[in-house]
């Protein structure tokens, strides 16, 4: 069946919603003090309530009014792996060092493109640490160690 | 001090070796990411804070200010050469100068786009210098009411300009302003949307949300559709004007000069409403009108000049308010607070020779620009052929090693994914970012000064209009949103906005 409402409209708006409603219920939590001394929650509660109405308005404005072009293909490939080299650089950087997870991370999202062959995506990633050893390490005396403790024996 | 003792420091800042090297640094990224369609100026600069972080302040600002108004040159080579803006206030710039480029004429064209750039962005360095001392004096008696509608006005006027839904963008905004919130609240210490975490007391780092939003929705918004580019010029001969072309180019670039100079001031986006209104004056003042479209070299030299002088006057509002015009100058923000320097008022006495050093170190790289730029031409045209599947992983990584680098904070990590996915959504679903993240550099100051004004009138919330400087600027907040909603106008910037960055 076909949505008689604007795609894009509906989901910016439930996105607006979502945070507005985070945002202003957390804040319920905290002092809301009077406009003379406002307290910690004072803002949050009231932009919060601002951006739940801004992300009604939005969506209703949809309604009716269907997206004109067909929505573009998700880069699910891009999104899972992109994100999740950015992830995984956070989770290893500490315990892998730099040079193994420079590697593995440009790797994995050199992949993230459909033109990348596994093998250009392993020469990208071995120059890419090159390059990022010499700018950060060499170049900016980055404080890093290069092979983490969990390869240390 | 007079103009000049104070200039005289300023070139003192910016002739020392150091200070031109990274000048030349600055310049030559901001060439690079503005020939590159797929990544600008604002995700190279967000990317490279983190490493500024361990230059002097001066030599710091010096390069990123080259970078953004590099990024306005090397947009128009890309623009005459493949008809595809690499920067987007190069767009109006491609209509004329891709068909120069198609009749050989690309040489004429780009030397027209530098002169006129380098003209352009000279004079407005000059009105740089000689307005914001005043402006900066002015602004030292604004108290927190002052500012509170000061900061009102500008996150409005960006809407205004901006493109797209306006419900979208004042969502944007607002959201932008509550994620400004996370961290210790300022007057109690009560920590906010930390979720427990230590590592969120400070807030939520600049670098990240920036990356995430700018780099990373970008990358994400490239993969969905990928394609190559084609170069259709592969040399460029013959690069010197005509006396005829002289004689065409001198008017346009003095208007377009003119136009971008007035427009940049404004918050958000001016450098792309100039070269769009000064296209327009140019046809219409034209003995030729004909031949816009076709080739005409006044539509290249016009809105060249006029982007660039704006580039160059947007920093005006940054250096003497301490309010970004727009994202590229919300980035300029973080990079002050990065080096310890709150930007403002003050900056110029406190700092003087920082200050002076920016503006002087803005002649000498445009200087460097136009080198950059004639000669090298055939450089960047080889750099076309680099593919977005090389450049997009070294982009990511940057992105991680640098933001690492900044604290050694692994959370600050997790913030550029949760940023990109947030950011790609909303882009996808038709939100512009950058009001985002003008919220979000803006939103601590907002809550800041709007807390300050309530307890000096003691909760009473008539001070914003009875203090004579704050009503104007929220009589002329009020204005600027009546403006866009009008219909004419809205069909104006539906048509001016066709391409964004």
């Amino acid at each position: 069946m076909a949505l008689k409402a604007s795609r894009n409209d509906l989901a910016s708006g439930a996105i607006f919603i979502a945070f507005g409603a985070y945002f202003a219920l957390e804040a319920l939590r905290y002092d809301f003090g009077t406009p003379f001394r406002m307290g910690p929650g004072f803002m949050p509660v009231v932009l919060g309530g601002i951006l739940i109405a801004l992300g009604i308005a939005v969506a209703a404005k949809g309604l009716g009014k269907p997206d004109e072009e067909a929505a573009p293909p998700w880069p699910l490939r891009g999104i899972v792996l992109v994100l999740g080299t950015i992830l995984f650089f956070a989770a290893t950087i500490r315990g892998l060092g730099f040079i193994p997870v420079v590697l593995i991370a440009a790797f994995a999202t050199a992949l993230s493109s459909s033109r990348n062959t596994w093998l250009s995506a392993l020469i990208i990633s071995a120059g890419l640490c090159v390059l990022c050893l010499l700018i950060f390490v060499v170049g900016l005396g980055m404080i890093v160690p290069l092979i983490g403790p969990w390869l240390r024996f | 001090m007079d103009l000049f003792a104070s200039l005289g420091l300023g070139f003192s800042v910016a002739l020392d070796p150091i200070n031109i090297l990274y000048c030349f640094i600055g310049v030559l990224l901001g060439t690079l990411v503005g020939v590159l369609p797929g990544i600008g100026p604002t995700a190279t600069i967000a990317m490279l804070l983190p490493i500024t972080f361990s230059l002097n302040p001066e030599t710091a600002l010096i390069m990123l200010a080259g970078i953004y108004y590099g990024a306005q040159y090397g947009g128009s080579t890309t623009a005459i050469l493949i008809n595809l803006p690499g920067e987007s206030s190069a767009a109006v710039t491609a209509i004329d100068g891709y068909q120069m480029a198609r009749k050989g004429r690309a040489g004429p064209a780009l030397a027209a786009a530098a002169l006129g750039s380098f003209f352009a962005g000279s004079v407005a360095t000059f009105l740089l210098a000689a307005f914001a001392p005043p402006l900066a004096r002015a602004a030292l008696n604004f108290g927190a009411p002052e500012y509170f509608s000061l900061i009102v006005l500008g996150l409005l006027v960006s809407i205004a300009l901006a493109h797209g839904s306006i419900i979208k963008a004042l969502g944007m905004i607002v959201l932008g302003l509550l994620l400004g919130m996370v961290g210790q609240d300022i007057y109690t210490g009560t920590p906010r949307f930390t979720f427990g975490l230590r590592e969120l007391f400070g807030g939520l780092n600049f670098v990240a949300v920036a990356v995430g939003v700018f780099g990373v929705a970008e990358i994400l918004r490239n993969l969905e559709n990928e394609h190559e580019r084609e170069v259709g010029v592969k040399a460029v001969k013959n690069l010197w004007l005509t006396r005829d072309d002289l004689k065409r180019i001198i008017m346009p670039v003095l208007r377009g000069t003119g136009i971008g100079s007035l427009l940049g001031v404004l918050p958000g986006g001016g450098h792309i409403l100039s070269a769009f209104a000064s296209y327009s004056a140019e046809k219409r003042l034209s003995k030729h009108p004909e031949e816009f479209g076709k080739g005409a070299i006044e539509g290249v030299a016009g809105p060249e000049s006029a982007n660039n002088a704006a580039a160059q006057t947007s920093f005006i509002p940054l250096m003497t308010l301490g309010i970004p015009a727009h994202p590229v100058m919300a980035l300029m923000i973080g990079a002050f607070i990065l080096q310890g320097i709150t930007p403002g008022p003050n900056v110029i006495n406190e700092q003087p020779a920082l200050f002076w050093g920016i503006i002087a170190s803005m002649w000498i790289g445009n200087l460097l620009l136009v080198v950059l730029n004639l000669p090298l031409v055939g450089l960047w045209v080889k750099m076309l052929s680099i593919p977005y599947r090389v450049l997009f992983p070294a982009i990511v990584l940057f992105a991680c090693i640098g933001t690492f680098s900044i604290n050694q904070n692994i959370y600050d990590i997790y913030a550029i994914a949760f940023f990109g996915i947030v950011g790609y959504l909303l882009i996808r679903f038709g939100c512009e970012p950058a009001p985002l993240l003008l919220g979000f550099v803006l939103g601590p100051l907002l809550e800041e000064h709007l807390r300050r004004a309530m307890i000096i009138s003691r909760g009473d919330p008539s001070i914003f209009v009875t203090r004579p400087i704050s009503a104007t600027l929220l009589v002329l907040a009020l204005a600027a949103v009546l403006v866009a909603v009008l219909p004419s106008i809205r069909k104006k910037r539906a048509e001016v906005f066709v391409e964004e960055d």
